[in-house]
């Protein structure tokens, strides 16, 4: 089944400078037990998006099916069947932690006895064992994130939507999220759809990655493919002072090398991924009898990728202001 | 079923703070307890004021809906905080109705409002303030309604208002003339004709007249089903006003 399928979702603000377009037209498939992540630059419209997609704000334009309801003629049915964990939390500081994830689970139409262990897992999980009784407002920001993020889950929804969740989460609580997370598709089969600004998080838990800007969609794909969309590897290459020339004539004659950057006697260049290129190098390398010192790959990351991207369309934008 | 069973849920939560905060309901009482007490007493010398009943038969009937309005009135004040935490936005995502989101608080306030104008009619029955168990009864019921109409309202204004600083001299402001021109602490068969005119546009004026009525053993009065039909009106209105804010997606 197709989890989420939107069509022209678009949303505007009338603010008092005038009017905020948020998001444009936003066209998106999440299938039944992905893991998508949805990067940005800060006002990209990602938490507008999702607040649209969990019923709490009316789209401007589009229309779209959430977990098999429709968004406008049956929100009940779409919050029967997600999770929301907002980018800002909804945790009561002025309630005890238990009475809150108690409350969360009776909403969703928990029976109290259902409730109590289903918290008590989730809670040890997350690591949040040993916290019910404190009160909300005096967790540190990171067991309050974990909170939040439990709250969202406590009724093992089908889809989950995620606004940033690991913001704030110390190294250990974030591969715990990421294991829950990962946990939450295989086991229970549900399907996640998360914003992030860490590209590592997104690169290590996403199946398919959009990123947006300007409140439109600029590319979708898998993290690998992105990566050799963009840029391909880079490659460090270190010679002797003497095989400089030849070493430098042997790469700018493979196929798809580009950027080729010599500075002493190190190379760097960017050449298209594929698992057989370094070997080609040094039979060309060989070939003409240079000997390299040492010789390095970087994979892009999927930082470059944003870069790229998100720097290309705002550097658009400017000229078409100019 | 489903939303009884919610609203309880929110009911029973909001509770909690009203039980760990036991302050407030005391505090709340403090002002009208005082004008039974230190304000009350003038008035015995100034007899019936014009209207059927004696003087606390009109009086306490006054400071019944001063608590409402000053009470239930009020609540709005304390959801703001609960919009800015993002508790609101957390529970408009459940599957919960509106109106149980909604009632549950609202719920609340009238409880919180009904245990003090029970005390306050004690105090005004140890005071000297003679009304049957019937005419009791019935004006308890007409101050429930009108405490679910101010306190539905007062909460979609903090939701829409979403700050305290705007929300508390609005209020203010607001309260005061609405409470001179309802007749709570002196009746309007004093006023002057056009006062008496316009504290007709004030809904809360029938309701004081009514519970007068009704604490004097009258009954069938055109004042009484006036009071009724007014609060009946308010509270379905209110509570629709309420449910609205509740379900845009400002909240
Ligand atoms: N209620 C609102 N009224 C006016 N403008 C709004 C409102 N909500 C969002 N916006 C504007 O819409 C744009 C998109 O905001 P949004 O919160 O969706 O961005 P985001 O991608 O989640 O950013 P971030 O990474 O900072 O969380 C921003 O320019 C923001 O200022
Ligand atoms: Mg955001």
């Amino acid at each position: 089944m197709t989890m989420i399928d939107a069509q022209g979702l678009a949303r505007s603000f009338q603010a008092p400078q005038g009017e905020v377009n948020a998001v444009r037209g936003v066209d998106l498939k999440v299938e039944d037990g992905e893991i998508v992540g949805f990067l940005g630059p800060n006002g990209a419209g990602k938490t507008t998006t999702l607040r649209m997609l969990t019923t709490l704000l009316r789209p401007t334009a589009g229309t779209a099916r959430v977990a098999g309801c429709d968004l406008l003629s049956d929100p009940v049915g779409v919050r029967r069947r997600i999770g929301y964990v907002a980018q800002g939390g909804g945790a009561n500081p002025a309630e005890v932690v238990a009475n809150e994830l108690l409350l969360q689970a009776r909403l969703y139409g928990m029976s109290k006895s259902e409730a109590g262990p289903r918290i008590a897992d989730l809670a040890e999980r997350l690591g949040l064992g040993g916290l019910e009784t404190r009160l909300i407002g005096s967790l540190s920001g990171g067991q309050r994130r974990r909170l939040d993020i439990a709250l969202g889950l406590v009724h093992r929804p089908p889809l989950i939507f995620l606004d940033e969740p690991s913001t704030g989460l110390d190294p250990t609580s974030r591969n715990q999220l990421w294991d829950h997370i990962r946990g939450l598709r295989d086991e229970l089969g549900a399907t996640v759809f998360l914003s992030t600004h860490y590209l590592d998080e997104a690169d290590a838990l996403c199946d398919r990655i959009l990123i947006m800007d300007q409140g439109a969609i600029l590319v979708e794909d898998r993290p690998e493919e992105l990566k050799n969309r963009v840029s391909g590897d880079a490659v460090t290459l270190e010679v002797a002072a003497a095989d400089v020339p030849a070493a430098q004539d042997v790469v700018r004659g493979l196929a798809g090398t580009r950027a080729v950057n010599v500075t002493g006697q190190t190379i760097r260049f960017r050449a298209d991924h594929s698992s057989r290129s370094m070997i080609e190098i040094m039979r060309a390398l060989d070939a003409r009898a240079v000997d390299p010192i040492s010789i390095q790959v970087d994979r892009p990351t999927l930082d470059d990728v944003f870069l790229t991207l998100t720097g290309q369309s705002a550097a658009a934008t400017s000229a078409r202001a100019a | 079923m489903q939303t009884l069973r919610d609203t309880l849920l929110v009911f029973e939560n909001q509770l909690r703070f009203t039980f760990r905060y036991k302050i407030t309901i005391v505090m709340g009482l403090v002002q009208p307890v005082l004008y039974l007490l230190l304000f009350g007493p003038l008035l015995t010398k100034l007899g019936d004021m014009g209207r059927p009943g004696d003087t606390w038969q009109t009086f306490v009937p006054g400071v019944l809906v001063y608590l409402a309005l000053f009470g239930a009135g009020f609540c709005g004040f304390g959801i703001i905080a609960d919009v800015r935490s993002g508790v609101i936005e957390r529970l408009r995502v459940t599957p919960v109705s509106r109106f149980a989101l909604l009632m549950g608080r609202v719920i609340r306030e009238v409880a919180v409002l009904l245990v003090q104008s029970v005390i306050i009619i004690a105090v005004g029955l140890l005071l000297g303030l003679r009304a049957n168990v019937l005419g009791i009864l019935s004006a308890v019921i007409l101050v429930v309604l009108l405490g679910t109409a101010l306190a539905a309202l007062s909460l979609s204004l903090g939701v829409a208002l979403k700050s305290e600083d705007q929300f508390a001299p609005l209020l203010t402001s607001a309260t005061l003339p609405i409470m001179l021109l309802a007749g709570i602490l002196l009746p309007m068969t004093l006023a002057p004709t056009w006062l008496d005119v316009l504290s007709r546009i004030n809904p809360l004026r029938y309701i004081v007249d009514a519970i007068r009525d009704l604490f004097a053993d009258r009954f069938a009065t055109w004042a009484v089903l006036e009071g009724t039909a007014v609060s009946v009106v308010l509270a379905v209105v209110c509570v629709a006003v309420g449910m609205r804010t509740f379900a845009k997606e400002s909240a």
